[in-house]
């Protein structure tokens, strides 16, 4: 049976907490009792998956002969990766070093293709080209590797394990200015160096790459990351200019120390196969004469930031929610306000801090477990259906997936929660949803969506508008080491996930305090 | 603190340039109705909000059961109102209403359903709200009011919108509530409505109040001594009466209206100086009347601003 209607009250803090306990009943059932709102948040989250769904049913990631079904090679961090050069090796045991000199790094950039092959191409090195010393577990996808090298615009570097990167002596090699590098094996510990003339040699870094097998290869490696830059950003939209690369280096003066294993150079096209996005350049191969060694190759050794379709690909409904968890999340204040309903909530809680406080959870609750609903079924539906139509995923860990997935309940909740409380500062329903939705949504379809602002507009807007909130769905990160197109069309956002949805959090909360110092303070 | 149920002290609340409440000071006491009357604008719906903790009085104070209301834990408890009944979710059924306000006090769904019976909503209450009659919202209204069963109740206008027969159900109904010890403030502006439940009147005008008294004394008060004449010769009893000090006004149809003398003291001096008269007859004020007679300074019209002639 029903407790009796009027329950003895217990003193200090049960009490207060009960209490709180009783206003969080009274707005859920002022929730539930709407059917409208019911039927909004839970079509709105159908809406949601079924959009995943779709997506993941009719994206096609085209390659001749039908879909691709290419495995974006994951490195040992389980980070997706690109591993395409062009290896000059032999077999190296646990102990043992090579010295090299580079004397020439050029590149070529073609610019027009035709079926024929590159129809015009350009002399010039792009900035991540790549040429020098690298000792890797195997030419499988992904394998544990180290590398010593000269680069087109970033000085020479050491780099292991695609996403490991250190800086070493600046400039660019030429006849003029040669660099001479050398790594060596001490079983798991890889040493880097670099010189400028053969005799000053200074220590790049020191990586351990725990578990390399006894035998390794090693070697000489040379490629080249496709060029890619912004053409143009503005009005019309920013287009993105790219064209495959290949470069080319000039070795000599190889010196070998310690458990060489065999008595020959090979030379070896590490690639993906003919799906992946780097096929093997027409000119990439190895030359060698008088101890000098002509190698050219293409392709990267770095982490993978633009080939797969991200997670949250099919996420699109998230747009849908949104849209409707800030109309309810306004009328849920508003409509009281409206009618003058909120003098009989007041009436009944006269501490009004509490009632916004319930209010907000309440909201926050339903709007994040539906969120959770929407995002949760869209992804985890919708990946594996594009990647059985074979789009290569981004892969990523668990961790990111359940951040991307909670990272999207949560966001959707705190629009909710901000829409409530601008609700009640300005007691005006369709006044509030324009305003939180030109807030959230509009900076993103400017930026994103339909990325019609430059550059610099868009990091901005993304910085400094509650829509840097979108960034707690990014899903891969940005590494300074790879040339892309980092921009918010492409699922980067200037600031780092959680910072991101910190700036929503933070006008939520700022909403939150106003809407509840105004609740306070004015009459009902 | 004091016995009262309810107590507004020196509250004065302005919105603008509009003075709502300019002193409002009295008290309601348990055990009987209490009428809040006065014309529209004079403070009434203010005074109440004051007394919920709805708005703040810019002076003065007021109390529930020497408390004030925002102090209350359980306020549905101690005090229930009928403010607006169109303070509803149009979509939201009458029973659910009912029910979140239940939860906000931690009061059981049993306690509901008792309300829907007393109320007389009945089957209704499980119908969205928005289609209900103003009268089926003033029972849904009441019935809030009374969910924490608790021993001061106010409502405003309650009669609004109400078929006669649910006029006759509600003062039958406030005066049970009466009847068990609790106090009821009702205002409206209509005295009809309450001469018969309420058994104390607070008379309000420009706010403030104008009389504050049960409604025997008000009655009394107000009938005066005025008395209607009827006489063939008019001219020659205005002038008998106006020289023993009475005011005489006529009334037309060879009637008088004669005030300043008692009707027995009129028959006296009429017959000692042989003026002829058909009939004489005190005059016994009706309560509107007397209503009517004290708040016609007090009547604020919403167009016209606030300073009065008297200042």
């Amino acid at each position: 049976m029903n407790a009796p209607a009027i329950a003895s009250s217990r003193p200090g803090t049960t009490a207060a907490r009960e209490k709180f306990a009783h206003l969080l009943r009274a707005e859920w059932t002022k929730f539930r009792s709407v059917r409208g709102w019911v039927i909004t948040i839970v079509i709105a989250t159908l809406l949601t998956i079924l959009l995943g769904v779709w997506t993941g049913a009719n994206s096609q990631e085209g390659c001749p002969g039908g879909p691709c079904h290419y495995v974006i090679p994951t490195g040992p961090g389980g980070e997706a990766v690109t591993d395409t050069y062009y290896f000059v090796n032999r077999p190296l045991a646990e102990h043992g070093s090579i010295t090299v000199r580079v004397t020439s790094l050029t590149g070529v950039i073609e610019t027009g293709m035709t079926p024929e092959g590159p129809a015009r191409t350009e002399a010039a090195v792009v900035p991540w080209s790549k040429a020098g010393l690298i000792l890797t577990a195997g030419p499988s996808q992904g394998s544990t590797y180290a590398a010593v090298m000269v680069t087109g615009g970033h000085g020479a570097r050491m780099q292991w394990n695609y996403t490991g990167d250190t800086a070493g002596l600046p400039g660019r090699v030429s006849a003029a200015s040669p660099r001479w590098l050398r790594l060596s094996r001490a079983s798991d510990v890889i040493t880097g160096y670099d010189s400028a003339d053969g005799t000053r040699w200074t220590k790049i870094g020191t990586v351990s790459l725990p578990k390399l097998a006894p035998t390794v290869q090693a070697g000489l490696f040379v490629t080249s990351p496709s060029y890619s830059a912004t053409t143009s950003s503005g009005i019309t939209g920013g287009s993105g200019g790219g064209a495959p690369t290949h470069a080319t280096a000039a070795f000599d003066r190889v010196r070998l120390r310690g458990g060489w294993l065999g008595d020959a150079w090979t030379g070896t096209a590490v690639s993906g196969g003919s799906n992946s996005p780097y096929a093997v350049g027409s000119g990439s191969g190895y030359h060698q004469a008088n101890g000098t060694f002509v190698v050219t190759g293409t392709g990267d050794i770095a982490p993978d930031v633009t080939d797969g379709t991200p997670v949250d690909g099919p996420l699109a409904g998230l747009f849908i929610g949104l849209i409707a968890v800030v109309v309810i999340g306004a009328l849920f204040t508003t409509a009281e306000y409206r009618r003058g309903l909120i003098r009989v909530t007041l009436a009944a809680s006269p501490r009004r801090g509490r009632v916004l406080a319930a209010k907000a959870t309440v909201l926050g609750a339903i709007t994040f477990v539906a969120g959770l609903a929407g995002a949760a079924g869209a992804i985890l539906i919708g990946t594996p259906l594009l990647r059985a139509n074979g789009n290569p995923i981004d892969p990523v860990t668990a961790l990111t997936e359940v951040r991307v997935i909670a990272g999207t309940a949560a966001l959707v909740a705190m629009a909710a929660v901000f829409a409530l409380s601008v609700g009640v500062i300005l007691r005006h329903g369709a006044a509030a949803v324009t305003i939180v939705l030109t807030a959230i949504i509009l900076p993103y379809l400017l930026t994103a969506a339909f990325p019609v602002l430059p550059a610099s507009a868009a990091d901005w807007l993304l910085r400094v508008t509650p829509a840097a909130g979108f960034a707690i769905k990014q899903v891969i990160p940005q590494y300074q080491q790879v040339a892309g197109n980092y921009a918010p069309s492409a699922g980067y956002f200037p600031l780092a996930p959680w910072a991101g949805f910190a700036v929503l959090c933070a006008y939520a909360a700022v909403a939150l305090a106003l809407a509840s110092f105004l609740l306070r303070r004015r009459d009902a | 603190m004091s016995d009262a149920a309810i107590e507004v002290a020196g509250l004065r609340k302005r919105f603008g340039p509009t003075l709502a409440l300019d002193g409002m000071t009295f008290t309601v006491s348990p055990g009987e109705i209490t009428g809040f009357i006065g014309p529209n604008g004079a403070g009434k719906s203010t005074t109440m909000r004051v007394i919920l903790g709805l708005d703040a009085p810019d002076a003065g104070h007021a109390l529930i059961s020497g408390r004030s209301y925002r102090s209350l834990r359980r306020p549905l408890t101690q005090a229930g109102a009928l403010l607006d009944a169109a303070a509803l979710q149009p979509s939201r059924s009458g029973r659910n209403h009912l029910l979140w306000l239940a939860h906000s006090q931690g009061v059981g769904t049993r306690r509901v359903d008792e309300v829907i019976g007393q109320s007389g909503l009945g089957k209704a209450a499980r119908r969205k709200a928005g289609g209900y009659s103003l009268g089926m919202r003033q029972r849904l209204g009441i019935a809030a009011a009374l969910l924490g069963d608790p021993p001061v109740l106010m409502l405003d206008e309650p009669f609004n919108g109400m078929d006669p027969e649910g006029i006759v159900w509600m003062r039958g109904f406030l005066t049970a509530l009466a009847a068990e010890g609790r106090a009821v403030l009702v205002s409206s502006h209509l005295m009809s409505e309450l001469q018969e439940t309420a058994g104390h009147l607070v008379i309000v005008g420009r706010g403030k109040v104008i009389a504050d008294t049960s409604v025997a004394n008000l009655l009394a008060a107000a009938s005066g001594e005025r008395v209607t004449l009827c006489t063939a010769a008019p001219a020659g009893a205005a002038a008998v009466l106006e020289r023993s000090g009475a005011v005489v006004a006529d009334a037309g149809g060879g009637n008088l209206t004669v005030s300043g003398l008692a009707a027995e003291r009129i028959v006296a001096l009429l017959t000692d100086c042989k003026v002829p008269f058909s009939e004489v007859t005190p005059h016994r004020a009706t309560l509107e009347e007397a209503y009517m007679e004290l708040t016609k300074d007090a009547v604020e019209y919403r167009a016209v601003p606030a300073r009065g002639p008297a200042r």
